[in-house]
């Protein structure tokens, strides 16, 4: 707890730069969140989950599997981050933290975009390393395994920044997990349709260095614009409280 | 322009400028409309391949490039709201919201209708209608979040960042067409090419495009006003219109 208190009054003073509160900001975010550890491995446990349905509800036929194998681990993915979008501020949110940090001198964008990366290497990065074990049990090739890494630690950070947005701006409502996804899965198709689109191609024996160059323009569109949407959001949801 | 810009703040004002232009937005719409369909639907030549089944353009281009420059004026509508909270800006958004569903879900579904004679079948997965699909979600959204958010100013805010962050879409569906090889025929219309289609049957689409537009109009003043009453109950220009027996 003291830690907890202490990462946060650190940037009061004026001699603290941006970069400085950045990472004062993620490193409290890492260290509280390691110190609830079961919210960490919900989102893990329920990608799994999400993929053990596949084969026992629509077929386990490894032709089946090996064709849409990496279709269902994006979409697994994908429904695991949204789940844990929740916490991204909640819990900030709740005692007290959030407001805090909104009063900070330093730009907010920075420090959310800090909380956002923190997030993604709690989340995002945790399934990206599972990918390969998951990859196997569906059957995917090696090549399919290895690209479907690639595109989910690209797309991941993308699906956390947007989330993000959608996480600031449903903060303190009463049904906030549903409208959350309500406002956030549109946002998330397309990168949904270039990352299974690239393991596609890959498995077919085309050249994926186009879809990786657009799921790149993606993260870096993501990086440079979402921190200023959540930013903005969150003064918005803080003034209504 | 400035003094129109802040008279354009007060509902007030709106509400009776909108009053005095709407009934000949409606005329001339409903005149517009009903002459671009009667021309398109029956005195139009047929098309040589499609027969007559091409017609339901006349109703499915309209509704769709409404469903989509709706999107675009509810953006242009949020950067107002953020950046100089203007009370009216967020009103449109309100009251256009729906409409924009409403449009879109028709477009779709007039393009279904469309695509079961020309293609075989209802629906294709391709990116010109799953980016219309994705309008749709985002219509919805916006609607949603409206709802959830009690505090009116606050709604107003989150719903322009909402719109402007979705406003991604737009240039994907513009472009999808000529972006991927889909199936669905690329944009008829084009400000800076020739018109690839007939004049006999380029008029009645533009005819119909423009009224369609004007009834939109109509609509949205109509909503407008509706809302405008709804938030300003309790000012004195509402109550005295109302004693007064006004409309």
């Amino acid at each position: 707890m003291n830690a907890k208190v202490d990462a946060v009054l650190k940037p009061v003073g004026t001699g603290v730069g941006p970069v400085q509160a950045m990472i004062a900001v993620f490193s409290r975010d890492v260290r509280v969140a390691f110190r609830q550890r079961q919210d960490l491995l919900n989102p893990l446990l329920f990608f799994v989950m999400v993929v053990t349905l596949f084969p026992l509800g629509v077929s386990p036929e490894v032709e089946f599997l090996r064709q849409s194998g990496a279709g269902i681990l994006w979409v697994a993915a994908l429904l695991s981050v949204l789940l844990s979008l929740d916490h991204l501020f909640r819990h900030d949110f709740d005692d007290g933290t959030l407001e805090q940090l909104v009063l900070q001198p330093q730009p907010l964008f920075l420090l959310v975009l800090a909380k956002t990366v923190a997030h993604w290497m709690l989340t995002g990065l945790p399934l990206v390393l599972l990918t390969p074990i998951l990859g196997i049990m569906v059957h995917l090739e090696g090549n399919s395994i290895a690209i479907l890494c690639l595109t989910l630690l690209i797309g991941t950070p993308v699906l956390s920044l947007i989330g993000a947005i959608g996480a600031a701006l449903t903060l303190g409502l009463r049904s906030a997990g549903v409208l959350l996804s309500l406002l956030i899965i549109p946002l998330y198709i397309p990168v949904l349709i270039f990352g299974t689109g690239t393991v596609a191609a890959a498995s077919e024996g085309a050249s994926v260095a186009g879809y990786l160059a657009l799921m790149g323009a993606f993260l870096v569109l993501a990086l440079t614009l979402a921190p200023f949407a959540s930013a903005a959001a969150l003064r918005i949801s803080m003034s209504n409280s | 322009m400035w003094q129109f810009f802040h008279k354009l703040g007060s509902p007030k004002w709106f509400y009776g400028i909108a009053t005095r232009f709407m009934p000949w937005l409606l005329v001339a719409g409903l005149m517009l409309l009903l002459a671009g369909l009667v021309w398109g639907l029956a005195f139009a030549p047929k098309d040589y391949l499609q027969g007559n089944s091409y017609r339901i353009i006349f109703i499915h281009v309209p509704t769709a490039f409404l469903a989509q420059s709706m999107y675009i004026m509810m953006a242009a509508a949020g950067v107002v709201t953020l950046v100089w909270r203007m009370k009216l800006a967020d009103v449109f958004v309100k009251a256009v919201a729906p409409v924009g569903l409403v449009f879109t879900f028709l477009s779709l579904f007039t393009g279904a209708v469309w695509g079961k004679p020309t293609w075989g079948t209802w629906w294709v997965w391709d990116a010109r209608l799953t980016s219309m699909l994705i309008l749709l979600f985002l219509y919805g959204g916006v609607i949603a979040l409206d709802r959830a958010i009690n505090d009116e100013k606050s709604a107003a805010r989150a719903v322009a960042v909402l719109v402007l962050v979705g406003v991604v879409n737009i240039p994907i569906i513009k472009y999808s067409v000529e972006w991927w090889n889909t199936l669905h025929q690329p944009a008829t219309l084009k400000l800076t090419e020739k018109p690839s289609m007939p004049t006999e049957m380029l008029v009645p689409l533009l005819l119909s495009i423009a009224g369609l537009y004007l009834l939109f109009g109509w609509l949205a003043c109509l909503r407008m006003k509706t809302e405008i009453l709804v938030r300003e109950q309790r000012t004195r220009w509402v109550k005295d219109m109302i004693m007064a027996g006004g409309r």
